[in-house]
C-alpha cells in the first residue's frame, strides 16, 4: 500500500502556513492555521477536514512543496469525512471501471499523445499542432484503462487512486513510449506530482500539454497570425499540481497574440470551476458553487474577455455553457492555438 | 392474384396493398422476442373511408385484421397471430387542426410522435405534447391503444388521459366520435358525455383509432434534466413522494442498470425542471435540491449527480447492446411507487439467473399515484439461446408482477392470460360482452385479449 511522504517537521517549522491562510474557501488566520495543520498532522479532527472543498490550491500555496492537499484528503478518508454523499462517491468510483474489453496495446516510439479518458476529444487533436504524434487512448470504449484516477482526490479517496494507479501506469508503459504528452493536465499532475508524493514508480517521462504546444508553436512560428483577442484563462484545479508549467499559459498567449484581461481570479488566485462543489454534503454547497461560478464569470466579463480558454474538459463541461451565455466564447487552449496557425475549428 | 388482394388494391391502389413475401416478411416480426407471425396481406390506407372499406371487406371475407402503428411495442401486439390483413396506419399522418388558445391539436392517428413534436417546435414553440418513452416513430394512435405514457406523466398522467376526443372505426365499419366532437362542438374536451372509452388498452381489438385530439401543454423556454442519486433503493419512493408533493417537476424517472458500471446498484432519479426564465429554473432547483432533498444530501444518503448538464434521459434501448446482437424486450407494469424497491431487487435477481445485465426503470405517473416500472432483458438476435433466456425472463417477470399485485402494462399474450386468470370474473365477462358486441365476427387482432378463449 502506498503512503504519502509528508514532512511533518517542515510543516511545523513553516512560518506562513500559506496552505490554509491563502485558502479562498475558508477564512483562516495564521494562528488558526498552525493549530489546524497540527491537528491534521497528528491525525486529530479539524474543521478543515469538514470544510475543505477540495480545490487543490493549497498544494500550490505550500512554499515547501510539502503536499498539504494530499494530506488533507488522506485524513478525510481516515476520518471518514468524505466531502461528497455516499452514492456520489460510489458512482464516481464505478465510473472508472473499464467494461468494454482490454485495450489494444501497440508499441509506439517517440513522443506520444495520451488522451486519458477524453477519447471523445480526439477530433480536436487532428491538427498540424499534433502532426506525427501517435495517439494513445483514442477508443472511447477502452479509455478507462488510461484513467489517471486523480479525480478521487475530490472524493477524499486516495485509497482508490493508490489501488488502481499502478495498473494504469502499466497499461501506458506497455505501449513502450518514453515521452508522453498528456492532453489533460490532471494526468500530468498524477504522474509527476501525486505518484512521486506517494512513492509510485512511473517508468515514462511526462510532458505537459502547454509545454508541448508552446514548443510546437515555436516550430510553426512563421505561420502564426496574431489573434488579437482579449482572453481569460480558466485555470483547472489539477494545474495546482504543476504550477511550474503555469508560466506556459502567458508564453503561449504572447506567442499567438492574445492579451489576458486584467482579472481578480487569476494565477494563484484563480477560481475553480466548482465541478464537484455543487454536490458536496455541506449545507449550502450548491448555492455556494453557483456563487463562485458567478463571481468567476463576472470577473471574466469585467476583464472584457472575448474568449475563455480552457485546459480541462471537466471545467469546460461545468461552466462552458454559462461562459457562452455570458457572451464569452469557450475554447480549449489547443483550439485557440489552432486558430492562430490558421486552422478552422468546427 | 387473390380476390382479396384485388379488392384491397381497388380500395387503396396497387402501390399500397401487397401479398408479396418480401413485404410480408417486414410485417411478420417486431423488435422483441416473439417468433415471426406472417400476415397474408398488408395494406396501407390513406383515409378513414378506405379503412372503413377494408374493415367491411374483412367482415365479408371473415379475415382477421391487425391495425399497426409504429410497431414499437416489442411485445408482439401488432403481429398477426392468426394471419390475415395488417392495416399499416402510418399514411394517416395529417395534422388537421391546432388550437393554441385551447391547447389542443387534432391529428390523424397514424402520425408519428416525432412529426407532432417537429410541427409544434417549428410552428408553436410554446406548446408541447407528451412524447411517450418510445422512439419518435411511435404513432399517436398506437400509443393510445396501449395506454402509453411519457413526458409530463408526473403532472398529467397517462397519454390516454391527455386526449380531448377520438374518432374510431368500429370492427363492423361504422365510424364513431368520442368527446365534444361527437356533438359537433369542436375537439376541446372528452367530458361530460357518457364514457365510451373502449379503445385504450385494448391493443386494437375493439376498433381502429383514426383521429385524436391531443391535449397540448406549456412548453417552457428552458428545460433542465437534473440527476439525483441514491444507493439505497428503499429511499426512492420517499424521494419521489417529496418531489411530487413539491409539484415543480415535469418528469420523474428512477433507473438503475448493471451496465454502464457507474449505474450499477445505484438509483439515478432523473428530474426534469422547466421554466421560461432562468430565475424560474433557479427557484425550482432551489426548492428541489436545497429544500425537498436537502435532508438526503446532508445525511450523505443522496446526492446531486448532475445539474443542467448533458446527462441524457434514461434510454433503456441502449441495453440491447449488452448482449451484442441488438435485441431487447421489456416487461412494463403499472405499480404503486412503494413497490419500486422490491421490483428492483427481484428484477436484478431474475436478470442474474439468466445471465443478463439488469436494467430497470420506473416513471412516476401522476402525483406518485402510480409508476410504470420496466424490466429490460437484452438478447442477441443471432443467438437463439440468449433469446430463449430473455423470453423466459420476461415470463418470470410477468409472474412476478402478478405476485407483487402489480398490473402488467401492454402485456404480451402470456401476460394477458395471467391477468385474465386473476381478473374479477364479472369484469372479464363484461370485457367479453363488449368484444362480442363490437366485433361479432371476431376479426379484430385475434389472439390478443382472448376473453372468450
Amino acid at each position: 500500500m502506498y503512503t504519502l511522504k509528508f514532512h511533518e517537521d517542515m510543516c511545523a517549522a513553516c512560518e506562513t502556513h500559506d496552505c490554509l491562510v491563502k485558502c479562498q474557501h475558508m477564512n483562516i488566520d495564521l494562528d488558526t492555521a498552525k493549530i489546524q495543520m497540527e491537528n491534521i498532522i497528528k491525525n486529530r479532527d479539524s474543521f478543515v477536514l469538514h470544510d475543505c472543498v477540495t480545490c487543490y490550491a493549497c498544494e500550490e500555496y505550500c512554499p515547501n512543496g510539502n503536499h498539504p492537499f494530499y494530506l488533507i484528503v488522506t485524513r478525510q478518508e481516515e476520518h471518514k469525512l468524505f466531502p461528497l454523499p455516499d452514492p456520489i462517491i460510489t458512482r464516481g468510483i464505478q465510473v472508472g471501471i473499464p467494461f468494454r474489453g482490454d485495450p489494444d496495446i501497440t508499441e509506439m516510439s517517440g513522443p506520444v499523445l495520451n488522451m486519458g479518458v477524453f477519447s471523445s476529444l480526439t477530433r480536436r487533436v487532428k491538427s498540424r499542432l499534433f502532426e506525427g504524434l501517435p495517439i494513445m487512448s483514442e477508443d472511447p470504449r477502452k479509455m478507462f484503462h488510461y484513467f489517471c484516477q486523480l479525480m478521487y482526490l475530490h472524493y477524499g479517496k486516495t485509497s482508490v487512486i493508490n489501488d488502481r494507479l499502478e495498473k494504469t501506469i502499466q497499461t501506458i508503459a506497455a505501449h513502450k513510449a518514453t515521452e508522453i504528452i498528456h492532453f489533460h493536465d490532471e494526468c500530468y499532475g498524477t504522474y509527476t506530482s501525486y505518484a512521486s508524493a506517494f512513492g509510485i514508480d512511473v517508468p515514462f517521462k511526462s510532458i505537459h500539454l502547454f509545454e508541448y504546444l508552446y514548443n510546437r508553436l515555436l516550430e510553426l512560428k512563421d505561420e502564426i497570425k496574431p489573434l488579437n483577442y482579449t482572453v481569460a484563462y480558466q485555470r483547472p484545479c489539477s494545474s495546482r499540481l504543476s504550477s511550474d508549467k503555469h508560466a506556459y499559459v502567458s508564453k503561449i498567449f504572447d506567442l499567438i497574440g492574445v492579451t489576458e484581461g486584467k482579472r481578480k481570479y487569476v494565477d494563484e488566485n484563480a477560481m475553480c470551476c466548482g465541478s464537484t462543489i455543487f454536490s458536496q454534503k455541506k449545507e449550502g454547497s450548491r448555492k455556494y458553487c453557483d456563487n463562485i461560478q458567478k463571481l468567476n464569470i463576472d470577473d471574466m466579463k469585467n476583464a472584457n474577455a472575448q474568449i475563455c480558454v480552457f485546459n480541462c474538459p471537466a471545467c469546460m463541461e461545468t461552466i462552458g455553457k454559462a461562459v457562452g451565455k455570458a457572451g464569452i466564447m469557450p475554447l480549449f487552449m489547443s483550439d485557440l492555438c489552432r486558430l492562430a496557425i490558421g486552422e478552422k475549428i468546427k | 392474384m387473390s380476390s382479396i388482394l384485388n379488392k384491397l388494391i381497388a380500395v387503396v391502389g396497387e402501390d399500397y396493398a401487397s401479398n408479396r413475401q418480401e413485404e410480408l416478411f417486414t410485417y411478420s416480426k417486431d423488435l422483441g422476442t416473439a417468433p415471426p407471425q406472417w400476415p397474408e396481406y398488408v395494406v396501407a390506407p390513406k383515409t378513414d373511408k378506405e379503412i372503413q372499406k377494408i374493415v367491411l371487406l374483412a367482415n365479408e371475407e371473415k379475415v382477421p385484421i391487425v391495425p399497426l402503428g409504429g410497431g414499437m411495442t416489442l411485445a408482439g401486439l401488432a403481429l398477426p397471430l392468426k394471419g390475415g390483413i395488417i392495416i399499416d396506419l402510418k399514411r394517416l399522418d395529417k395534422i388537421i387542426e391546432v388550437n393554441p388558445e385551447s391547447r389542443y391539436m387534432v391529428v390523424e392517428a397514424g402520425i408519428s410522435n416525432g412529426k407532432v413534436t417537429a410541427h409544434l417546435h417549428n410552428h408553436y414553440p410554446r406548446l408541447m405534447h407528451s412524447e411517450p418513452g418510445a422512439p419518435p416513430a411511435a404513432t399517436i394512435g398506437g400509443n393510445l391503444a396501449i395506454h402509453g405514457q411519457g413526458d409530463l406523466a408526473h403532472p398529467y398522467g397517462f397519454n390516454s388521459d391527455m386526449v380531448n376526443g377520438m374518432e374510431v372505426i368500429l370492427p363492423t365499419g361504422e365510424m364513431i366520435q368520442l368527446g365534444s366532437c361527437a356533438v359537433g362542438s369542436g375537439w376541446y374536451s372528452m367530458q361530460p358525455l357518457p364514457d365510451l372509452k373502449f379503445f385504450s388498452g385494448w391493443n386494437g381489438t375493439t376498433g381502429i383509432i383514426t383521429k385524436v385530439s391531443l391535449k397540448l401543454f406549456p412548453n417552457k423556454k428552458f428545460r433542465d434534466n437534473d440527476l439525483f442519486v441514491v444507493e439505497n433503493e428503499e429511499l426512492v419512493p420517499e424521494i419521489l413522494y417529496e418531489l411530487t408533493h413539491l409539484g415543480m417537476t415535469e418528469d420523474l424517472i428512477s433507473s438503475s442498470a448493471a451496465i454502464p458500471p457507474l449505474m450499477n446498484k445505484l438509483h439515478h432519479i432523473s428530474i426534469n425542471i422547466a421554466g421560461d426564465y432562468e430565475e424560474e429554473i433557479e427557484f425550482k432547483r432551489h426548492m428541489v435540491f436545497d429544500v425537498a432533498l436537502s435532508k438526503f444530501i446532508r445525511s450523505g444518503t443522496g446526492g446531486i449527480g448532475n445539474l443542467a448538464g448533458e446527462w441524457p434521459r434514461p434510454q433503456v434501448s441502449k441495453s440491447s447492446d449488452w448482449k451484442k446482437g441488438g435485441g431487447f424486450e421489456y416487461v412494463g407494469a403499472i405499480i404503486p411507487v412503494s413497490l419500486y424497491p422490491e421490483c428492483y431487487r427481484q428484477g436484478a435477481r431474475i436478470s442474474e439467473q439468466h445471465d443478463i445485465p439488469y436494467t430497470i426503470l420506473g416513471r412516476v405517473i401522476g402525483c406518485s399515484h402510480a409508476m410504470m416500472f420496466s424490466w429490460s432483458y437484452a438478447f442477441n438476435r443471432a443467438d437463439e439461446e440468449t433469446v430463449k433466456h430473455a423470453r423466459q425472463a420476461l415470463h418470470e417477470t410477468d409472474d412476478l408482477v402478478m405476485n407483487l399485485n402489480g398490473t402488467i402494462w401492454k402485456p404480451a399474450v402470456y401476460g394477458q392470460r395471467l391477468m385474465m386468470d386473476r381478473m374479477n370474473k364479472n369484469t372479464l365477462e363484461l370485457m367479453g360482452k363488449i368484444k362480442t358486441l363490437l366485433d361479432p365476427n371476431g376479426i379484430m387482432n385475434p389472439g390478443n385479449w382472448e376473453v372468450n378463449r
